[in-house]
């Protein structure tokens, strides 16, 4: 990966939240809590379908970061703030911005935001060995 | 911000149900017995960290970290919780009730239904193979409470789960959510079973009624009033369309008292009148606030908005000017 500079941004990920996507996510994650893979369940609750659950948006978080620092960096930590629901049909689309720099210790500020709104907004620490 | 009110003496009992004070000490009590027990119980996962369950999950995530695949794959840090998930059993099929399940139990009790998670925040301490054996322990760490929150009233409990290889804590998350009573919303009210034709040409004189304003179109070509509204000046035929919006006040120019039939919505016997308004127009509406045997010819009145359901507001008049 290019040099890490405070401030720079990250290329930007668009994630097609199809209901294929959001039922296999949930399944990987062995969350069978039925709003996540039942249209008629999550609409009687009053969603407006199946959506995102959090251990998979802690999952793309995580590869979000990851997809731009190779496979060489150690992640310490990530803090998420949960928003709006990720529904399946919407798109969710990640930008980062590095917060911090030092001794390689890295922190990278994410956003991921679907068209009601930031559905996630988290802070990743990691830790790049090479890096100055 | 930690659970304020002591156990002691809180015990609230059945007697006492309409206190609200009460319901917040009992979910207080039961906070700090949660806090105060510490970390729960060690929950074994049911399968080791192995390199299936990680291939599945980086297919369904179209992760391609390569780290996570091969003889010396490593599990990807942020599936940590994927390993302690109870099958589809949920947490139903757990051994004990611990005292957070109590605490949340309360909670939908006393009519804190709603449930909306606000943080995760995971801590990693190092790696995880394929072959450990984890648990995870979870103890209660905060409360606050009660907030006012849009979604409504509600406290927001906080937890942390430490996973452990061995006795060795391998990684932690920290997890809050909001437990909250959902707002109650009004019943919408009957309908009202007379509506006006609203189009184009007379929207503008309902939403002012809504918002409760007396709205006359005026041509804005060459600044006549007119009423009823109409999409062409009469005088010089322009479509060119404005509003002013009127004092409220004027003057019975005619009526009628309506005996029969029946008409729904209405009681009989009731007054319709055509108001003329200084500004130059006439307009016709109900008479209320009187007995329709009180009306009269010239009689001065002034203009009330009466919401008659959710979406209807109409205009009437009562009695008196110059208020």
């Amino acid at each position: 990966m290019s040099e890490v500079v405070v401030g720079s941004a990250l290329p930007t990920l668009v994630i097609d939240l199809t209901p294929t996507f959001v039922i296999s996510t949930a399944l990987a994650t062995r969350d069978f809590t039925p709003v996540h893979h039942d249209t008629a369940v999550a609409r009687a609750q009053g969603s407006a379908d199946i959506f995102l659950n959090i251990l998979t948006t802690m999952g793309l978080v995580e590869r979000y970061v990851t997809d731009w620092t190779g496979p060489e960096a150690e992640l310490r930590g990530i803090k998420v703030r949960l928003g709006v629901p990720a529904y399946a049909g919407d798109t969710l689309t990640f930008s980062g911005t590095v917060a911090e720099a030092s001794g390689g210790e890295v922190t990278v500020e994410v956003t991921g935001a679907v068209s009601l709104g930031a559905h996630a907004t988290a802070t990743v620490r990691l830790a790049l060995p090479e890096a100055a | 911000m930690t659970a304020g009110t002591p156990a002691g003496g809180q015990e609230s009992t059945a007697g006492e149900e309409a206190a609200e004070p009460d319901t917040h000490g009992h979910l207080m009590a039961l906070a700090d017995k949660a806090i105060g027990a510490g970390e729960g119980p060690r929950t074994p996962a049911p399968d080791p960290v192995n390199p299936v369950m990680i291939r599945h999950w980086a297919e369904a995530m179209g992760d391609a970290n390569p780290r996570y695949a091969g003889p010396d794959a490593v599990a990807p840090p942020a599936m940590i919780q994927v390993w302690t998930m109870a099958g589809p059993g949920g947490r139903a099929a757990r051994a004990s009730r611990t005292p957070l399940d109590d605490l949340l139990g309360a909670f939908d009790e006393t009519g804190y239904t709603g449930v909306v998670a606000t943080n995760c925040e995971h801590t990693y301490h190092r790696h995880l193979r394929p072959g450990e054996h984890l648990t995870a322990g979870t103890r209660m760490t905060d409360i606050a409470g009660p907030k006012r929150t849009a979604l409504g009233e509600g406290y927001f409990v906080t937890w942390t789960v430490t996973w452990y290889s061995q006795d060795e804590p391998v990684a932690e998350m920290l997890f809050r959510l909001l437990k909250f009573r959902p707002r109650e919303r009004p019943a919408p009210r009957e309908p009202y079973p007379l509506r006006p034709a609203v189009n184009r040409d007379t929207a503008f004189f309902w939403e002012g009624a809504r918002l409760g304003e007396l709205r006359v179109q005026q041509c804005a070509a060459c600044g006549l009033l007119r009423h009823p509204p109409g999409p062409v000046c009469p005088s010089c035929h322009s479509t060119e369309r404005a509003y002013v919006v009127a004092r409220g006040e004027g003057t019975v120019y005619s009526y009628v008292v309506h005996h029969h039939p029946p008409v729904p919505g209405l009681e009989t016997p009731f007054a319709v009148a055509v108001v003329e308004l200084p500004e130059g127009v006439r307009i016709v509406g109900d008479v209320v606030g009187c007995p329709p045997s009180e009306v009269s010819v010239g009689m001065p009145v002034r203009v009330e908005f009466r919401e008659m359901d959710d979406e209807l507001t109409l205009p009437m008049w009562v009695p008196g000017g110059e208020s």
